[in-house]
């Protein structure tokens, strides 16, 4: 049973729509994404689609977190998720990157409890990038 | 080439320390070549390695190194193990001056 | 010089907290080898030959007493009383602990110091030309804009696990000292009709497959620098290859699609980051740029200089190398060597750090820097107190006058430290300085460059005599380049032919050194020179023909 990860800590995945992939797409489902797609396909698409998970095939192929910047950029509202490989250690560069949770395997919260998880649940703070912007990127 | 098995031993780098060590024959892990435990079959010497493998909580990397046997135990053939053995050729620093 | 304020101060501890926890976490095991390295090596950590090294940076180069001094003292406690200074304005420290290096993180956090992402798939350590804000030739002090890259590229939550290491140098000269065409990113500064911009070039890199940097774009305005810069980096994470970490740098990237398209693509992703800034970096950057505002500099007579230079011999020789045109009348720019004769390039002890550290403080603005070709640089010296800066140089085995020299060669650590080393690198420099030391003024400018493997961290492919050192066949072997040119004109090393045995390398670069003396036109044509000249034929049957090669013997 996998687990989301947000603020707050571990919780019950609350999302019962399910998830497709991008080219069998249908109304109320979720999108799979995979690091190696390209955000751009989504372009004129994002206001129809509630929730994205971008997969991580591995916790060190960080194309993950150039894809949620993009789709902040380019104007995605909906919920976020990054699903598959990643590690405690992340959480604060999945956040600033746009991301609004992760989901994580059962595994992976045995070795990482949630403890090490809102260690870093503080990615607000001391963040150079919102401080050269201004503010938060998004 | 297929025909002998060039000899080998365990070696990684302790976790703690990050210093080259050898897996012995007993299961424990020296810093001294000469201690050991020469490998000279290849199931052998794959099954020590699965064994070094399972121990992350005390080395890293662990791979087996050829060596040839000598008087006083294992030592090494190739160049890289011989300076991973004894320590830098510019300063006598690391094992050469003298195991810690 | 730029110092910490309250933020950078508190990322920094927060940093070194979080750092803390990941060594506790692996050693209990709930990280596994797997997961702890890209965390310790965006934090310096490498684990190599003999033991744990940490990587600290020296952020463009430069650095005050203070924090040389708590190096030395750093050195002393967890390491074994000396540092090694790298070709990308980095110090190492060999042997320390693992269960050290958090203490040593901290106590780099007490001088505005730290070590993070001088490793690992990261934009790493930001560096600059090491003249810089001293140079006679400068269009901008290139610091303020490192700082600024160094600010934007810390921590950055996209650029932690890209898809191989990524460097950037700036070089505010048009005389380049910071090989920007030999980095993913080159930054240099520019002037277009009285306004200050940015030339962008980008693809550059040595290794495997050395290629020389194109420009990407010839003017950025400092409005769009950190958007542009961050369009590139961003567009490489998603196309740069992951299948294979040989062909994973953006110098391959951009030779794959072409600079055209890489264009295309960087200026659509621009479009959409440039919204995210709102001009605050603008004003950060005059702060910075305040912090970084020349010194006073004094009208002083250099007559203590002169009388010197004509009294003692040995002081005007290393008045002759080691000293750099100064912007301000009746100041110098003291170089100090690394390079003794037969000692590791880039080395200093704790005592010599100290003897660095005080010079600064007494006669050099408090300033430091380290130049990517492994040397102290004192960047703000009255011309009137050199003769005691030099003195105090004797003392410490400081005063070796041989900057640009033969002997002043770069040496990466080689297979004496270094885990991806193929053969050794140091004894070939320390047999080479030793062979050369009393020709070397004869020979006049000559760059050696030396890497111990295919990575080229000894900067090779851009030496006039490059040597790169091989395994073949379980015995080392190294090759020869000739013609590199790390400056503005940017050339990479042709290979010679077969490589040498360890024991063979040294005479075949003396052979080399003796048929550019024997073929100069005069004296003031140097090695290179020659080499553009001559071609390399000359060189090569000198290297190879059996004729040569045993009256060299």
């Amino acid at each position: 049973m996998n687990l989301i990860v947000n603020d707050n800590g571990f919780s019950k995945d609350d999302w019962n729509g399910g998830f497709s992939a991008l080219n069998d797409a249908r109304p109320d489902v979720g999108i799979d994404l995979a690091t190696s797609s390209d955000p751009g396909e989504l372009q004129g698409r994002l206001d129809d689609i509630s929730i994205i998970r971008v997969i991580f095939p591995n916790f060190s192929d960080g194309r993950g977190f150039t894809i949620a910047r993009c789709l902040r950029l380019m104007g995605y509202n909906g919920r976020l998720r990054a699903a598959g490989h990643v590690i405690a250690d992340q959480y604060a560069m999945a956040r600033r990157a746009g991301f609004d949770e992760i989901e994580i395997a059962g595994a992976i919260a045995e070795r990482q409890p949630e403890a090490d998880w809102r260690f870093r649940a503080n990615w607000r703070e001391h963040d150079y990038q919102s401080r050269l912007r201004g503010r938060i990127p998004f | 080439m297929t025909g002998k098995f060039t000899p080998k031993v365990v070696t990684a780098n302790a976790l703690r320390e990050g210093d080259v060590v050898y897996m012995k024959a007993n299961d424990d892990w020296t810093r001294d070549l000469g201690e050991a435990e020469l490998l000279t079959e290849e199931g052998y010497a794959k099954l020590r390695l699965l064994m070094a493998e399972g121990q992350p909580e005390y080395v890293v990397g662990p791979y087996l190194a050829d060596v040839a046997d000598g008087e006083n135990g294992p030592r090494p053939i190739h160049f890289r193990e011989a300076f991973r053995s004894a320590g830098p050729s510019n300063y006598f620093h690391g094992k050469q001056a003298g195991l810690n | 010089m730029y110092n910490y304020n309250d933020f950078d101060a508190k990322f920094v501890a927060e940093r070194n907290r979080q750092f803390r926890r990941q060594v506790e976490r692996r050693i209990s095991g709930n990280l596994s080898e797997e997961e702890f390295k890209p965390l310790r090596l965006m934090n310096g950590l490498y684990l190599q030959l003999h033991a744990y090294m940490l990587r600290v940076a020296i952020p463009y180069g430069t650095l005050n007493s203070r924090q040389m001094r708590q190096l030395a003292n750093i050195a002393e406690r967890w390491d074994k009383g000396y540092g090694h200074f790298t070709t990308r304005q980095n110090i190492q420290f060999n042997w320390p602990k693992l269960r050290d290096v958090p203490d040593m993180l901290d106590a780099l956090a007490e001088v505005d110091m730290h070590a993070i992402q001088t490793s690992g798939n990261t934009i790493r350590n930001v560096t600059a030309d090491h003249f810089a804000g001293a140079a006679a030739d400068e269009i901008a002090d290139p610091r303020p804009v490192a700082e600024l890259l160094r600010q934007w590229s810390t921590d950055h939550p996209e650029f932690q696990f890209l898809p191989r290491k990524f460097k950037i140098a700036v070089s505010g000269s048009p005389n380049d000292r910071a090989v920007i065409r030999a980095h993913d990113i080159g930054i240099g500064i520019v002037k277009r009709d009285g306004r200050i911009g940015y030339c962008i070039i980008a693809g550059g890199g040595l290794g495997r497959t050395p290629m020389i940097g194109k420009v990407i774009s010839e003017f950025v305005t400092q409005e769009n620098l950190l958007p542009y810069v961050e369009a590139v980096v961003s567009v490489w994470n998603l196309l740069g290859r992951r299948d294979n970490k040989y062909k994973s740098r953006i110098k391959i990237t951009v030779h794959e699609h072409g600079i055209e398209k890489i264009r295309s693509l960087v200026e659509e992703r621009f479009e959409l980051l440039r919204r995210t800034y709102s001009g605050i970096d603008i004003k950060l950057f005059e702060e910075i740029t305040a912090a970084f505002s020349p010194p006073e500099f004094q009208k002083v007579s250099a007559g203590e200089f002169e009388l010197a230079y004509k009294s003692d011999p040995v002081f005007e020789s290393w008045a002759d190398t080691n000293l750099a045109k100064h912007r301000a009348e009746g100041y110098a720019i003291a170089q100090i060597s690394l390079k003794a004769h037969g000692q590791t390039p880039g080395d200093a002890t704790s005592d010599q750090m100290r003897a660095m550290a005080d010079m600064a403080e007494e006669y050099g603005n408090d300033e430091l820097r380290i130049s990517h070709e492994q040397n102290v640089v004192l960047p703000h010296v009255r011309k009137s107190d050199l003769p005691a800066i030099h003195s105090i140089l004797k003392k410490h085995g400081l005063a070796t006058a041989n900057i640009g020299l033969a002997s002043d060669i770069i040496a990466c650590p080689g297979m004496d430290y270094c885990a991806l080393a193929t053969a050794r690198s140091i004894p070939v420099a320390q047999d080479i300085s030793n062979l050369l030391k009393n020709l070397e003024d004869e020979i006049g400018e000559l760059k050696i460059k030396i890497s111990g493997c295919i990575n080229a961290c000894g900067h090779h492919h851009l030496g006039h005599i490059g040597i790169l050192g091989l395994d073949r066949a379980g015995v080392e072997n190294y090759q020869i380049t000739l013609g590199g040119d790390a400056t503005q004109n940017t050339a990479l090393g042709r290979r010679t032919g077969p490589g040498f045995s360890h024991d063979k390398i040294v005479p075949a670069v003396e052979r080399l050194i003796l048929t550019y003396l024997e073929l100069r036109e005069n004296s003031g044509e140097t090695f290179i020179e020659a080499y553009r000249r001559l071609g390399m034929e000359p060189f090569k049957s000198a290297l190879y023909d059996r004729v040569h090669a045993h009256a060299a013997e």
